[in-house]
């Protein structure tokens, strides 16, 4: 009976998994190893492993931890907010609505805000910093790119946060422990699954980050994600960016099992 | 559970609705008939007005698709499954598209307009003859600047752009070719060089370059220019012609030590399914008083000969946008280098983008 | 105790500023004259005027719209058998795997999965199109959903269903009376983030588009050559608010029946 149940499950997603994943990872795979005029190779192979790309790795995985790192500082506790709020449905939904609008324009009204003369450089002035340049520099892109994720990391924190029961926080309280050595002891380690699967929403797709690296940072920071677009879309090497694509989901496969459930 | 189905019922409901209205307006509207031309260009790349005019003189309905990159169209062209009837690639695309064999040969003898094009911009290496091809819009590579940001200072040449008082006011396009084509033809070499030692020397010159490049961007840099974010830009004729027509301060100067001739050619790619239709709509937009509005709508610079006398005059004797070609000499069109100097290129390119400041 | 509270709020209201902030800019500016980003000039409704007639912009937010809520509802659907599956499946290395698999789609690059799904549909002979774009957009949503609803599933005690079992509840009954329930904030979270993918992909639906089918982020992404017209501020201003309404009326509709539901609500 039990076995049964299982079995019908399954079928419908390995279905999807072997049409849309295990498909196109075999398509990736078969032509990482073709170069560009459609020759058997491992050059390939050979040349991701050149100074170049292994500094584009680095520098990718040092972007995407501190976009991750930021989005929690700052979720989180946006997060834990929302659930003492009176409409906290209501505001959860309005912290997702800002990403329905197209990310291209978006990012054009960031161009505009953090520009020279822009909002943002109006508002330092006013209180006395002084005209910055913040337009295609590492801040304005972590910051447009952790807002991008904000709504992707407060989500799974917030369900973790609300199935959180109250009264473990109660008696933590009676028995005499600080607000803060109840959050650490208590709070945050009943919601690591949240932060678990938050982490792995944003710094998963903020290591393939294409489009802001060019309009917010102006090609100043180059992602794994920038250099598999140019690959296709451009230079059509399609071997050396399913290359690249092969690393990627490698990477994401081993971050995968190390965040994994020790259950 | 009972909320779960009512969510989805209801989603499923107003989807079907929607999708119904959707296809009723399509039919009432003609995009899903019969007699209809898909055309392929880039976005907002033709003046609407024209293509109604077609609809009306011909009966046959457009179906407007667009593209952002010469190659995101080949591999859509490509892979088929879907119809264009008339597309408008580069014309480095071009020659590609010809070698792999993705157009369909044009019949000249329904294109009578044809005579109007300039000679100058006929049978080029990129499709001799004109056999697949027919010019559109052209333009060449240059610099666009704001002399008042600059203190009156004059650009003229690539190596103006090493200036030391530049630091941090350049914005480049997007381009390998372009770029790496700036470095070379500020060393005098040509554009279509091969020699690697000349290309690893244009590199380091290029890196040299790097305290003074604020951004390498992509379309936003007309946004950013007019906007005064930077002082330079390197573009596209076309687009420092809109720039220009936004922030009259700036000026656009071809650097004398050579650039790059482009063209944007009308072609019939092996989707086709209209061919009768997609020859009438080449021969209506080389009518010379359809390039006229169109080169004014867009601001490109039309090959159409006639063309300009339908245009005022502040524009057909622009000597920046209009150069006179005979005794332009050093202006180079791209030829295909084949795909392993491409890449060459590329590699190059992306070797400038992390020359780290 | 009532300091804290003010500082809370003031976090989150300097939270939901910055969130809104360019979505302001946006509007602002689709009131703008001077028919740019920048430099506002003077207060017209011309590029209001502009969208109410385009016919071709409202069939291709039309279909944006069939295709997310479509797409979104279906990869949910997909989704809650995916998190069942893999809850179900007993051995950790299975486990991983089917993780690791269902991710893999986050992870790529969108104009791999685009280009990769592109090849798949002319190799299967799928005509291109609104089917398509649907089957793409449920495919690269349906980890997304899974992501969300496994979490839910995981802290659910697993006495909780073998006490129906031993009730004598059927499998079908233990799906729609103890599991369902319980995971439903984890569906309605997956059922967003898939319309919220849906609604931003563009790389993806730009390879596997064609025959006259296009969606608003392929209009946008196409008219940039040439600058973003206002018409697209004014087109978005429109499609927010009328969101925004929708989401507040909705909430309140279902707050009066006093019945807590929607995202993140326990039961």
């Amino acid at each position: 009976m039990k076995s049964n149940t299982r079995n019908l499950y399954l079928i419908p997603y390995v279905l999807w998994i072997l049409l849309f994943v295990v498909a196109p990872i075999l398509l990736i795979l078969y032509y990482s190893f073709f170069d560009i005029e459609g020759q058997f190779t491992l050059g390939n192979y050979k040349k991701f492993f050149t100074p170049v790309y292994l500094r584009m790795t680095l520098s990718s995985f040092w972007y995407a931890f501190l976009i991750t790192a930021f989005s929690l500082i700052i979720a989180y506790p946006t997060a834990y907010l929302l659930t003492k709020t009176k409409h906290k449905q209501l505001w959860l939904l309005l912290i997702i609505l800002p990403t329905w609008i197209n990310l291209l324009l978006k990012a054009y009204a960031f161009l505009g805000i953090f520009g020279t003369f822009g909002f943002a450089n109006s508002f330092l002035e006013l209180i006395g910093i002084g005209r910055k340049q913040l337009l295609f520099t590492d801040f304005s892109f972590v910051f447009v790119s952790v807002y991008i994720f904000i709504p992707f990391m407060v989500l799974p924190i917030y369900n973790a946060l609300e199935k959180l029961n109250p009264s473990l926080v109660d008696a933590a309280r009676d028995l005499g422990a600080s607000w803060w050595t109840t959050f650490r002891r208590v709070v945050f380690p009943l919601t690591l699954d949240g932060v678990k699967s938050g982490c792995q929403a944003v710094f998963i797709p903020a290591l393939s980050l294409f489009m802001i690296t060019r309009l917010i940072a102006g090609n100043r920071v180059i992602t794994l994600g920038t250099a598999i677009e140019q690959h296709f879309l451009v230079t059509q090497d399609w071997g050396m960016g399913s290359t690249i694509a092969v690393f990627l989901i490698i990477a994401m496969a081993i971050i995968m099992v190390a965040t994994g459930n020790r259950k | 559970m009972k909320k779960l189905v009512q969510m989805f019922a209801a989603v499923f409901a107003v989807a079907m609705a929607l999708l119904y209205l959707a296809s009723h307006l399509n039919t009432t509207q003609g995009y899903s008939g019969d007699n209809t031309l898909t055309i392929y260009n880039w976005g907002d790349y033709i003046d609407p007005e024209l293509i109604k005019k077609f609809e009306k003189e011909t009966g046959i309905k457009v179906i407007y698709q667009t593209f952002d990159s010469n190659e995101a169209m080949m591999t859509k062209i490509a892979q088929g499954g879907t119809t264009f009837d008339v597309a408008v690639p580069s014309e480095y695309a071009i020659n590609k598209m010809i070698e792999e064999d993705l157009l369909i040969p044009l019949d000249h003898s329904k294109l009578p307009n044809l005579k109007y094009i300039n000679p100058r911009f006929l049978d080029l290496s990129f499709d001799p003859k004109n056999k697949y091809s027919i010019p559109y819009f052209w333009g060449t590579v240059g610099i666009v600047y704001n002399p008042e940001m600059l203190g009156g200072k004059k650009i003229t040449s690539w190596n103006d752009l090493w200036d030391k008082d530049l630091r941090n006011q350049i914005l480049l396009v997007d381009g390998a070719r372009e770029v790496i084509g700036m470095g070379l033809n500020s060393l005098h070499y040509s554009l279509n060089d091969t020699n690697k030692a000349h290309l690893q020397e244009a590199k380091r010159k290029l890196g040299a370059l790097t305290p003074n490049i604020k951004a390498i961007v992509g379309d936003e840099i007309k946004m950013l220019i007019a906007n005064e974010e930077a002082a330079v830009g390197v573009v596209w004729s076309g687009d420092a012609a809109e720039i220009m027509s936004e922030n009259e301060k700036l000026d656009y100067v071809v650097p004398k030590e050579g650039s790059n001739l482009w063209f944007d050619n009308m072609v019939i790619p092996k989707t086709a399914k209209n061919i009768e239709g997609a020859h009438k709509f080449i021969n209506f937009m080389l009518d010379p008083k359809h390039a006229a509005q169109n080169a004014e709508y867009v601001g490109y610079s039309t090959p159409n000969q006639k063309a300009l006398d339908y245009l005022p005059k502040e524009i057909a004797n622009d000597k920046r946008f209009y150069p006179d070609l005979d005794s332009a000499q050093n202006l180079e069109v791209y030829e295909n280098l084949g795909k392993r100097m491409l890449a060459y290129y590329n590699e190059l390119f992306l070797e400038f983008k992390m020359h780290k400041k | 105790m009532k300091r804290k509270t003010k500082w809370a709020n003031i976090y989150l209201i300097v939270v939901f500023i910055i969130l809104y902030t360019p979505i302001f800019y946006l509007m602002y500016y689709s009131f703008n004259s001077g028919g740019t980003m920048h430099h506002f000039e003077g207060f017209t409704l011309e590029w209001y005027e502009e969208v109410f007639h385009d016919t071709r912009l409202f069939i291709i937010v039309l279909n944006t719209l069939v295709i997310s809520l479509l797409s979104a509802a279906i990869s949910t659907i997909l989704g809650i058998f995916g998190a069942l599956a893999i809850y179900y499946v007993k051995k950790r290395q299975m486990k991983n795997m089917l993780l690791t698999l269902n991710n893999v789609l986050i992870v790529s690059p969108d104009v791999i999965i685009g280009a990769s799904f592109l090849i798949l549909f002319t190799i299967v002979g799928i005509k291109l199109g609104f089917t398509s774009v649907l089957l793409s957009h449920i495919a690269f949503s349906v980890p997304i959903v899974v992501i969300m609803v496994l979490p839910k599933l995981q802290e659910m005690s697993p006495t909780l269903i073998d006490a129906a079992r031993d009730l004598g509840a059927s499998p079908w009954n233990v799906l729609t009376k103890v599991i369902l329930p319980y995971i439903t904030p984890g569906i309605f979270a997956g059922f967003f983030m898939a319309l919220t993918y849906s609604l931003d992909d563009f790389a993806v639906t730009f390879f596997v588009t064609g025959n006259g089918f296009s969606t608003l982020s392929v209009e946008i992404y196409s008219r940039a050559r040439q600058g973003i017209s206002l018409s697209i501020n004014a087109l978005s201003t429109l499609i927010f608010l009328f969101t925004i309404i929708l989401v507040i009326g909705y909430y309140f509709i279902n707050q009066r029946s006093s019945r807590p539901g929607g995202l993140g609500g326990r039961k």
